[in-house]
């Protein structure tokens, strides 16, 4: 039974804000051959399962399960659909290899959010159709409550926060890939219109489209096809109250939880020494400062003077994002997570270009699900199958 | 082949109904509830949640698997949602299955749910959303276009007449009658089949199951927790999974290949070489009485276009050497999609513990198994099941 | 399962709904979608526009496929050509609706149908109508050719042919 589990390809897209002239289908294709051609694999014959994450609102079809093999080289073979984020596709996948019934296995994810035309009302769709719904509230002002209770409990203050949007979108500058790169400063973020305040409209993540394909395999397999191995060290996932009623506001529990599972595989009991860097989601600002603490890589509260600091920019003692984050690289729906995931692999390679890190053995890439959800994942990556 | 064993130790569901007063989630904690009670185990001994449903168009939720976790039990817990369309019920429990034999957790929930009856004015309609968005959807088609469509070619192929088939639907609507959830029990004939009102010919209204409201639940554990737990574990030992190519328009629907593919999966890791055989019970997937015929053949249980005599022989009544949907499958007990689906997986642990009551098959069976269908005829699920 | 036990849940019926028995709650959702058709479902529609049919063909397996795809999903390759197809094929099965898209009962039948399109290989098809022919006599493996809307109606779009017929 294999015990652990690597990354051996990885491809995508251009994450652009639209990409009018290929469909979803397209997309898949391309980042599906890259993927395998970076792994060094024949989906046809050289990988025994399929998982893909989507969700059918989002691509306004009814069972997109349906629309996914084909372009994926998976058509009459195992495949099934995670309603989740990318991350989660990738614990499923883990999951199948530890049986020991299957070696290879591919995930799938992506976004064509420029194909939605009502997003907002798709997304209201997700709060709860008798308590919440009938309020008409926007669903980003579940953003807004969070934020402020963040602020409050942790005593970070906006400035910290616009702090995020310049690291992430100055940092996206060195990614081709990615679609929001700029050069702003603070005083932009903070004078920007408000959306749900706290929130100003340069808070939060814009859309992309784009796609992402990633390879799993068995450590036998993965030296078979002597690819170039990322180690998954640990995964956890965790979904917290969907209520609104009952949830934590001021902290990002789910990913306390999904951490404390993964760091527990992966044998690691002092994050902020033994985590060289970190993609985490920063669907808006302040989630970067909320997962930072809650994943124990800052504690309360010091996440946000961390930031001002810049002990988490690309030069810092703990580079976090250093992808552009969604800040800077465009929010990719259920695919934003599986990229983030596909960053910390290209940097553990040395493959990450103008963005690489020196020096890197252990990374962690963690994903939300966004409004409204308490849902998230993380996986722990290294160099080494051991910690 | 060295794999860890898996059992499932208790199960639950609610009656299948046309329009429930409760909301998904109270039909999801209804099931769980009765499923965890039933093996006296608590939420506190679960570590993992699967849970399966399909379109979330019904529901009218978007990001449904969200919406339903605390229901389902998955607060702060890792929840994961998969959702291959009607073949999720099988699935949901291959996806346990995969959770407790990668050996990260002992005890697992599975929790399928569906609530049509949400969505006005008839669910049907929501259908539409499931054909190709560009090609097939300005045609208007209804969801019973396709399977009328499949349904022509699978008798043309094999010269089968409507009363070959309309066999099914009088079984299973008989069998039904002895199941205390079903929505549609009824000692009907042929000829009440074929006089039924002709919906898409050649299916008139008595050989489809009706749209439901309902919801079940399994409870899954590792080899040394579940003999802990009862003296009645049954073993999952077989799954199987297949999804073929989207193009369905592009195939040969006489014969469902992908539910072939998904059973070879399954017996090869059985060790099942004779099924028809060594499987001494059967819940094929029957939204449509011929589907039943179609699923025998693609499980190799008969020979192609050999179902009918089958049935006709008697062979597949419960007391015929086949017993095939004891429980009074779809056409009997009903189709809330998901829900349906993993009722036949608690029809076939049951059957094997010897709990079924009145609809116990004789003989004492020790190997049973469950399939269901799902995506544009696309998907098969199949798990075997031994004690 | 033990037998004579009671399983949950309430049925209601139309009348418990309808007189208010019980509390409810509406919304219409509001979810629009404008899909990028891409290269292959693109070409598709505009030569449907010109009165054609388009499929593509990979060299490797030499399957002939519609409707086009740019990749071919058997071999995982690029397809290699645009290959023009005939605007005739044969019915490979076919049926007859008495329900509209949203379940309601129509009093003419329409005749919804996989044709296999001529120029591609055989099982090569796409969901259409077919009309001006009875129900009963449809069959499979009867020969149908396309009608189309006038060129002026056309918009690039699979009802560009507006049924196929005996031929």
């Amino acid at each position: 039974m294999p015990d652990r589990v690597a990354i051996v390809g990885v491809g995508h897209t251009q994450f652009r804000a639209t990409s009018p002239g290929l469909s979803y289908k397209e997309l898949m294709f391309e980042a599906a051959t890259k993927a395998y051609a970076d792994a060094g694999i024949d989906p046809r014959r050289d990988i025994d399962s399929f998982v893909c994450c989507s969700e059918d609102l989002s691509e306004g079809t009814g069972i997109f399960d349906e629309y996914v093999p084909d372009q994926i080289g998976a058509a009459m073979r195992p495949v099934h659909t995670i309603a989740g984020d990318g991350l989660q596709g990738v614990v499923a996948a883990y999951m199948q290899i530890l049986t020991g019934a299957f070696d290879v296995v591919a995930v799938e994810a992506h976004s064509k959010a420029s194909n939605i035309l009502t997003p907002n009302h798709v997304l209201a769709l997700a709060m709860d159709p008798i308590y919440v719904r009938p309020l008409g509230a926007h669903p980003h002002i579940v953003a807004g409550l969070e934020m402020s209770r963040y602020l409050y409990e942790s005593a970070a203050n906006r400035e910290q926060c616009a702090q995020v949007v310049v690291k992430n979108r100055g940092n996206a500058l060195f990614n081709d890939a990615a679609a929001y790169g700029a050069d702003l400063d603070p005083e932009e973020v903070l004078q920007a219109a408000a959306a749900f305040a706290p929130l100003s409209r340069l808070d939060a993540a814009a859309p992309a489209d784009g796609a992402v394909v990633v390879v799993l395999a068995s450590a036998a397999r993965a030296r078979a096809l002597d690819a170039e191995a990322v180690w998954v060290l640990g995964a956890g996932w965790c979904t917290d109250s969907p209520a609104l009623d009952s949830r934590q506001w001021g902290t990002a529990e789910y990913a306390r939880l999904a951490a404390r599972q993964a760091y527990r595989l992966a044998g690691i009991s002092t994050p902020s020494r033994e985590i060289d860097f970190a993609e985490v989601d920063d669907t808006f600002s302040y989630k970067e400062l909320q997962h930072l603490e809650a994943l124990n890589l800052f504690r309360p509260g010091e996440a946000g003077p961390a930031t001002a600091e810049g002990l988490t920019a690309m030069d810092g003692d703990l580079p976090v994002n250093p992808s552009g984050g969604s800040l800077g690289v465009g929010h990719l729906g259920e695919a934003t997570g599986l990229y983030r995931l596909v960053e910390a692999v290209r940097q553990l390679r040395g493959e990450a270009g103008p963005h690489q890190l020196p020096d890197v053995e252990v990374g962690l890439a963690q994903s939300w699900r966004g409004v409204p959800t308490t849902t998230g994942a993380v996986v722990v990556l290294g160099k080494e199958p051991e910690a | 082949m060295g794999l860890r064993r898996v059992a499932i130790v208790g199960a639950g569901m609610t009656k299948f109904m046309r329009r429930a007063m409760e909301t998904g989630r109270e039909l999801s904690w209804q099931a769980s509830r009765m499923a965890l009670d039933s093996c006296e185990l608590t939420l506190k001994d679960v570590d993992g949640v699967v849970i399966g449903t399909a379109p979330d168009v019904f529901d009218g939720v978007h990001m449904k698997g969200e919406y339903l976790a605390d229901g389902a039990g998955a607060w702060g817990k890792p929840v994961l949602r998969g959702y291959v369309g009607g073949g999720t019920g099988v699935f949901s429990p291959i996806q346990g299955w995969y959770h407790v034999a990668s050996g990260l957790f002992d005890v697992v929930l599975v929790v399928a749910e569906e609530k049509m009856s949400t969505c006005h004015p008839h669910p049907q309609g929501a259908f539409l959303s499931i054909f190709d968005n560009i090609l097939e959807r300005p045609l208007e088609p209804n969801l019973i276009w396709i399977f009328a469509l499949e349904m022509r070619r699978y008798m043309a192929a094999y010269g089968l007449s409507k009363r070959d088939i309309a066999l099914v639907s009088v079984k299973n609507k008989r069998n039904a009658l002895d199941h205390p959830c079903a929505q549609v029990a009824e000692n009907i004939t042929v000829d009440d089949v074929l006089n039924s009102e002709v919906m898409v010919w050649p299916v008139n209204r008595l050989d489809v199951s009706p749209v439901s409201d309902g919801a079940a639940a399994l409870v899954l554990c590792a080899e040394h927790v579940a003999k802990r737990v009862t003296d009645k574990p049954v073993w999952i030992d077989g799954v199987g999974w297949h999804l073929d190519s989207a193009y369905w328009t592009n195939r040969e629907l006489c014969y469902p290949k992908y539910v072939e593919y998904a059973a070879r999966m399954a017996y090869r890791m059985a060790g099942i070489t004779e099924p028809r055989k060594q499987i001494h019970v059967v819940e094929p997937y029957d939204p449509f009485s011929y589907k039943e015929l179609h699923h025998l053949e693609g499980l190799l249980l008969c020979g192609k276009g050999e179902a009918p005599q089958l049935t006709a022989d008697g062979v597949t009544q419960r007391n015929g050497d086949l017993p095939v949907c004891p429980s009074g499958g779809l056409l009997g007990v009903g189709n809330p999609i998901a829900a349906a689906g993993l009722m036949k997986v608690a029809e076939i642990f049951w059957q094997l513990r010897g709990e079924a009551g009145k609809r116990q098959v004789p003989g004492k069976p020790t190997c049973g198994l469950a399939q269901a269908w799902g995506d544009l005829m696309q998907v098969g699920t199949v798990i075997v099941l031994r004690t | 399962m033990v037998s004579g036990r009671e399983y949950p849940g309430t049925p209601l019926s139309d009348e418990d709904l309808h007189q208010g028995k019980v509390l409810t709650v509406e919304r219409d959702p509001n979810a629009r979608y404008a899909w990028d058709t891409g290269v292959a479902i693109g070409r598709f529609l505009a030569e449907l526009k010109n009165g054609r049919i388009i499929g593509r063909r990979c060299y490797r397996c030499r399957r002939t496929v519609v409707p086009p795809r740019m990749f071919c999903e058997q071999c995982f390759r690029p397809t290699d050509e645009w290959v023009y197809l005939k605007d005739t094929g044969r019915v490979n099965t076919y049926s007859i609706s008495y329900l509209r898209w949203d379940a309601s009962r129509v009093e003419e039948p329409t005749i919804p149908a996989v044709v296999e399109i001529d120029g591609a290989d055989k099982g090569m098809g796409f969901l259409h109508l077919l009309s001006e022919v009875k129900p009963d006599d449809v069959k499979i493996g009867m020969r149908v050719k396309a009608v189309w809307k006038r060129p002026r109606d056309r918009v690039g779009s699979i009802r560009d042919i507006l049924y196929f017929k005996p031929y």
